[in-house]
Parts: structure tokens; sequence; C-alpha cells
């Protein structure tokens, strides 16, 4: 299976949106424009995206705290999300959930989850659903490096192997959960806790979207294929703090500004199509512009849409009463 | 109308539902039993037997034994419950919930707030609970009260088989995650109980009995005490309405605070601690809306702040049962006449 020009624009497309979210989401932050904890993905765009490339509307992924590239890659609306993270009646969550618990079902967005290792036991249920309806589907967990420790994670892969469930697990191993980095904190490697489970287990460059999509297309195809499970260890950076407002002390001092400079997923993607002859840079410009455009629209749309009122307060607790 | 055990009843509702919608399905470690082993399948049908049976009609893939991690499988039935699927996951004993609450009360109960609306999550957990099994301190506790302290979640606590099993049909058919109480010390007491699947509604409190005298509201196996305890005092001379909870989220407020207007002398019976306790919670509601009405002060008959011990003579002592519902309802009986 090979990329097409279209795929290619649109994995492009998705990449420089999460991109220009999170750009703007940390800007109006700064500003004292968007209230609570914000946890940006802005630099790890090639995962979410070379993931949710293979992925459908019978399929489900489960986010983690850092969600917002999650749900662009999977298709929610950058502006219902915009509106949400605002804490807006016309967000996503009904301005309930904010950038923590964004969530769509209706495209498969499980929820962010500020559950550290909340997501695996979740997507094992979907990936169970989709076994027991027989609908094809399948059912990522997006996991941090942090999360890789949780007793649920672990808990997981041997439920999904066990039960031979259409699952997969993509550790997101940015180098540091919060402050601690993975280096110290994960004995052993993520790629042996899969051997382990006996599951197949790759480490995939993560700055590298061809990387990424390669290895999780042969994933997704062994999970709809009834065989099982599979791991994948995305390594990649964040560019901003764990949530906005983190000084970052913990980082070499050049640390971000060097891996921008060398190996930032949306310059490598360009770079590479651009030699390889498959996209020109004015079809990269133009989306590039049409990203940067669409969300400031989302921002204006943001600030001046209206908060939920008393009447919101208690619904929502319960589907009957 | 035949009678049958609280577990037959369990089973009953169980293999009812099942029939009826084939996206109700059964998860739990040893819910048949024997997956992998050389011997018989359907080995156990759950710790005691309750859910025997199941799996040889259904089969594997409706009812499917977990290994032994809480966690993993409980965060798997609100996953499936939110992607469509109507499972019932058995928490072999609440004290269990220690290594699994999290998917419970920070996913399942709150996914459809966090989510706008948008999510539903159709889940039962299925749990043992209670004292009098001699299991000690990690197999014996209630902790309901805990779960009904999380709005977003719905729970049930059955007094006998016939509430058991409409109950259950209730919960498997609600649209919300429902914590589902059965009392290890009740699953081979009997009751009418009709062949046929009906459903009792949450949040309707039964009125077990009627009485002048005292009001003893009551839940689960303490429903029993309590009615056995108003059988004595109709000796000395002394009626008791019996108020049995049947949830306790959603609590039918309007039920207690009736009966407690009616007579003005309450007690209150809960097997669980009393601190934060539904005897607390139901003593609050009375003193706070029904001041007014009453005529003593209402009494709390419940376990002690204390873990639930070993030994037989310990147990007993701990265990609120009959007696101290007696003494409790003759002290507030008694008070301010003299």
């Amino acid at each position: 299976m090979q990329l097409s020009r279209e795929d290619l624009l649109e994995a492009y497309r998705r990449m420089r949106l999460i991109r220009e979210f999170e750009d703007r989401v940390h800007e109006e932050f700064s500003a004292g424009n968007i209230p609570g904890f914000v946890h940006l993905y802005a630099g790890e765009e090639a995962s979410a995206v070379g993931v949710c490339l293979h992925l459908d509307d019978r399929d489900r992924i489960a986010s983690t705290h850092r969600g917002h590239g999650h749900c662009i890659a999977k298709g929610c609306d950058p502006r219902a999300m915009m509106l949400e993270i605002f804490g807006k009646r016309e967000g996503l969550c009904g301005g309930k959930g904010g950038s923590m618990h964004i969530a769509d079902l209706e495209k498969g967005m499980m929820g962010a989850n500020g559950i550290v290792g909340g997501g695996p036991p979740l997507v094992c249920g979907a990936a169970l659903a989709a076994k027991t309806l027989g609908t094809g589907g399948v059912a990522v967990a997006f996991v941090g490096d942090g999360g890789s420790n949780q007793g649920t994670t672990l808990e997981s892969y041997n439920l999904a192997k066990v039960w031979n469930l259409p699952a997969i697990f993509v550790i997101e191993d940015n180098g540091y959960a919060e402050t601690t980095a993975s280096s110290w904190s994960v004995g052993g490697s993520q790629t042996g806790r899969a051997a382990g489970f006996g599951m197949p287990g790759v480490e995939v460059d993560g700055f590298d979207f061809f990387a990424v999509w390669e290895a999780a297309r042969e994933a997704v195809e062994r999970a709809r294929a009834g065989d099982g499970p599979s791991l994948l260890h995305v390594r990649l950076s964040r560019y901003y703090g764990h949530f906005e407002g983190d000084a970052c002390t913990y980082r070499a001092a050049d640390e971000v500004e060097r891996i921008k400079a060398e190996k930032d997923p949306l310059m490598l993607f360009r770079r590479r199509v651009r030699e390889a002859g498959l996209l020109e840079d004015s079809d990269l410009d133009a989306i590039d512009r049409e990203a940067r455009e669409r969300i400031a629209r989302t921002v204006d749309d943001a600030k001046g849409a209206a908060y939920p009122t008393e009447a919101d307060l208690l619904t929502d607790v319960y589907a009957s009463y | 109308m035949p009678k049958k055990s609280f577990r037959e009843a369990v089973n009953e509702a169980l293999r009812q539902e099942m029939e009826r919608d084939p996206t109700v399905i059964l998860m739990g470690e040893d819910v048949a039993g024997g997956m992998g082993a050389p011997g018989e399948d359907d080995a156990w049908g759950g710790p005691l037997g309750v859910t025997k049976g199941l799996m040889p009609r259904f089969g594997r893939e409706r009812v499917l034994d977990t290994p032994i991690s809480e966690s993993a499988f409980v965060g798997a039935a609100v996953g499936a419950a939110a992607t469509g699927l109507r499972p019932v996951a058995e928490l072999m004993f609440v004290d269990f919930m220690g290594v699994c609450f999290d998917q419970i009360f920070n996913q399942a109960a709150k996914f459809r707030y966090m989510f706008g609306g948008k999510a539903t999550t159709p889940l039962v957990v299925r749990t043992m609970y209670g004292a009098g099994f001699r299991a000690a301190s990690q197999h014996s506790q209630c902790l309901y009260n805990i779960f009904t302290h999380i709005p977003g979640l719905k729970v049930a606590i059955p007094s006998n088989a016939y509430e058991a099993k409409g109950l259950l049909i209730q919960a498997i058919r609600d649209d919300d995650p429902v914590m589902f109480f059965e009392h290890k010390a009740m699953y081979d007491e009997e009751a009418e109980v009709p062949d046929e699947p009906y459903t009792i509604p949450f949040g309707e409190a039964n009125v077990a009995r009627e009485g002048e005298d005292v009001t003893v509201v009551a839940l689960g196996r303490m429903v029993n005490f309590a009615n056995e305890a108003a059988d004595r005092l109709e000796g000395e001379g002394i009626s008791c309405t019996v108020v049995d909870l049947r949830t306790t989220s959603p609590l039918d407020r309007e039920t207690v605070l009736e009966t407690a207007e009616e007579t003005g002398r309450v007690v209150v019976v809960d097997e669980a601690h009393p601190r934060c306790s539904m005897a607390a919670d139901i003593a609050a509601l009375i003193a706070q809306e029904a001041f007014d009405a009453l005529r003593a002060p209402v009494r709390m008959v419940t376990a002690p702040h204390a873990p639930v011990p070993f030994s037989p003579a310990l147990e007993d002592l701990y265990i609120p049962g009959p007696d101290r519902i007696v003494e409790a309802v003759r002290e507030v009986h008694g008070y301010g006449r003299g």
C-alpha cells in the first residue's frame, strides 16, 4: 500500500492543523484567555496523524492528557474543540470537559484522559465491542511514557493478548513524564515489555511521519485480520512544557530549539515529499495558509461564544433520573 | 408463584436479558471457570455458582472469563459499554474496588457529563458485599456508600430474591452505569419470584411493612433483620414501618420523609460503618427536612468504625443484627414518654 498524493496532502493538512491549533492555544493561554490545565501536542504530530490515517469510522482511539492532536487526527472539528477549551457552551463537550477530557464518541475519539493510564482498559473494551459486534474495527490506545508505567496499561497488554483483541498500544515517549525522564523511569524497554506479553512491538522514529505510518499500517492490518494486539514505541518530543506554565527547567537549555532545527516532523515531511517530487512547495504553503486562517477563525469564534449557564450545571449527569 | 433462591433469581435475570438482547455480555474472574484448563468447562460459574450454566448456553464469546486483572477488565467493560455493548462485569468481592475504582468513578461515572451528554455507558458491575461469611476484613465490607457518593453512578442493593431479579433487569436495561450489590450471605434465601422478566424501577423505595409507632429505614440484608425485629416488637405492642431503600442512588427521599413524618420516630439500619454512611445520610435528610415531625432523635444502627473481624465470636458482635434493631426501636419508641 502506498500513500497517494491525496493521502500526503491530508497527512500534512492534519499535522499542520494540529501545530497551528496548539501554537494558538499556547498564545491564548499565555494571554490569560484560557482557563484550567492545558497540555499541548506540538512536536508530536507525526504520531497521531501517522496512526489515525489508517483508521476509519469503525475505529476508536483513547487519548492522554495531551489529547488535542489525537482529536484532530481522528477527525474532530477544530472549531468545536477550540470552543471547548475556552469553556464555551457550544464546545465539543458543552464546556463541561475542557482540554483534559475532550472527546467526540461519534468520531470514535473516546476522550483525552485526566488519569494517566486511564485509556488502555477502555480501549480493550472498545476492541472487545468491535470484535463481539463484528464491525471490523480496531481500537488504539495512545499512552505517554508516564502512562506506560501504570498497572492499568500493563494489565491491558495482558488482557488484549489473552482475549486476542484488535487493539494497538501507541507509547508516545516524549522523554518526560512531567519532569521525570523516561530514560530513568521506564524499567526495561517498551518493546521488551511487548515481547513479554507475547505481542509484536517496534520502536519508531516519531519525528518521521513515514516511519510511523508504516509501523501503524502493519499493526492495524494485524488487528483487522484478527491476529491480536501490537505495540508501537514512538520516540518524539514535545515543544512546550508538560502543561502550559511549565518553565521546563528540567530540560537542556537548547534542547527544543535543536530538535526544531534538526528534525521537526513537519519540516522533515516537507523535505521528504519535495525531494521525492511528490508535492510542490506551493501545495504545502497553501495548506499552511489555510490552517492559519482556519484556526484564527476558531479562536475568534471561541472568544465571541457564550458560556454555559446555570441551566447547564446539572444536566448530563445521568441518561435517566 | 414459584420460590427461588437469590442465586437463582440473579442467574435467571442474566439469562433472560442475554436471551432478549445480544449485546448483553458477562465478564469476570471465573464467571464460567476452567478457561484454558484441562478439566471441566463452566467449572465454577462464579465463586458461589451464581452464573453457572450461562457459558454453556451463550458461549465463551458472551461469557468471558478474565485474568485476575480488575483494572483491565472492569475498564474494558466501561469501554465496551461506551461503544455498543451492555456488559455485566462481576467484581467478585466489592473489597476489590481498590484495584479498579478509577475505571468506575473517574471514567464510567463521568463520561456522560464530561462529554456534554454525548456518551451513554450502560454498564452493570455486579459485586458481592457484606459480613457473616467468616471471610474477614478484605472480603466482607459493604462500601456501597462510597459509590453512592459519586454522581453519575446508580447503586442498587436488593433485599431478597424477588427484588434481585427485578432490580438487576432494570440495571441491565438502564443506560447509566449501575453498581449492583449482592449480599454473599443471602444467596440461598428464597422468595416468590415470577418466571417472566420484570423490572423494579430505581429510586422507588419499597414500604415492606406498614406500622404506626416507629419507622425503620433499611437496605439490603438489613431489611430482613428489620422485619425480624419488627415481628418481635409486634408482641410488645410496638408496630413498625419498614422501608427498603432498594437503591441508594437515586434515593427515594419522598418515601423516607413521608414515612418518617408519619411516626415521628425513626431508626436507620445500615450494615456499613457509620461515618459518611447511608445511615448518616438518611438521618441528616430527616433532621433537615422533617425536623418538626420528629418526636425522638433519629437512631442509627450500624457496624462499628472497625474492620470486619475474622473470628465468629467477634464477627457476630460486629454485624448489626435484629437484637440491636429491637433495642434501638424500643429506645426511640419510649423517648419523651417519661
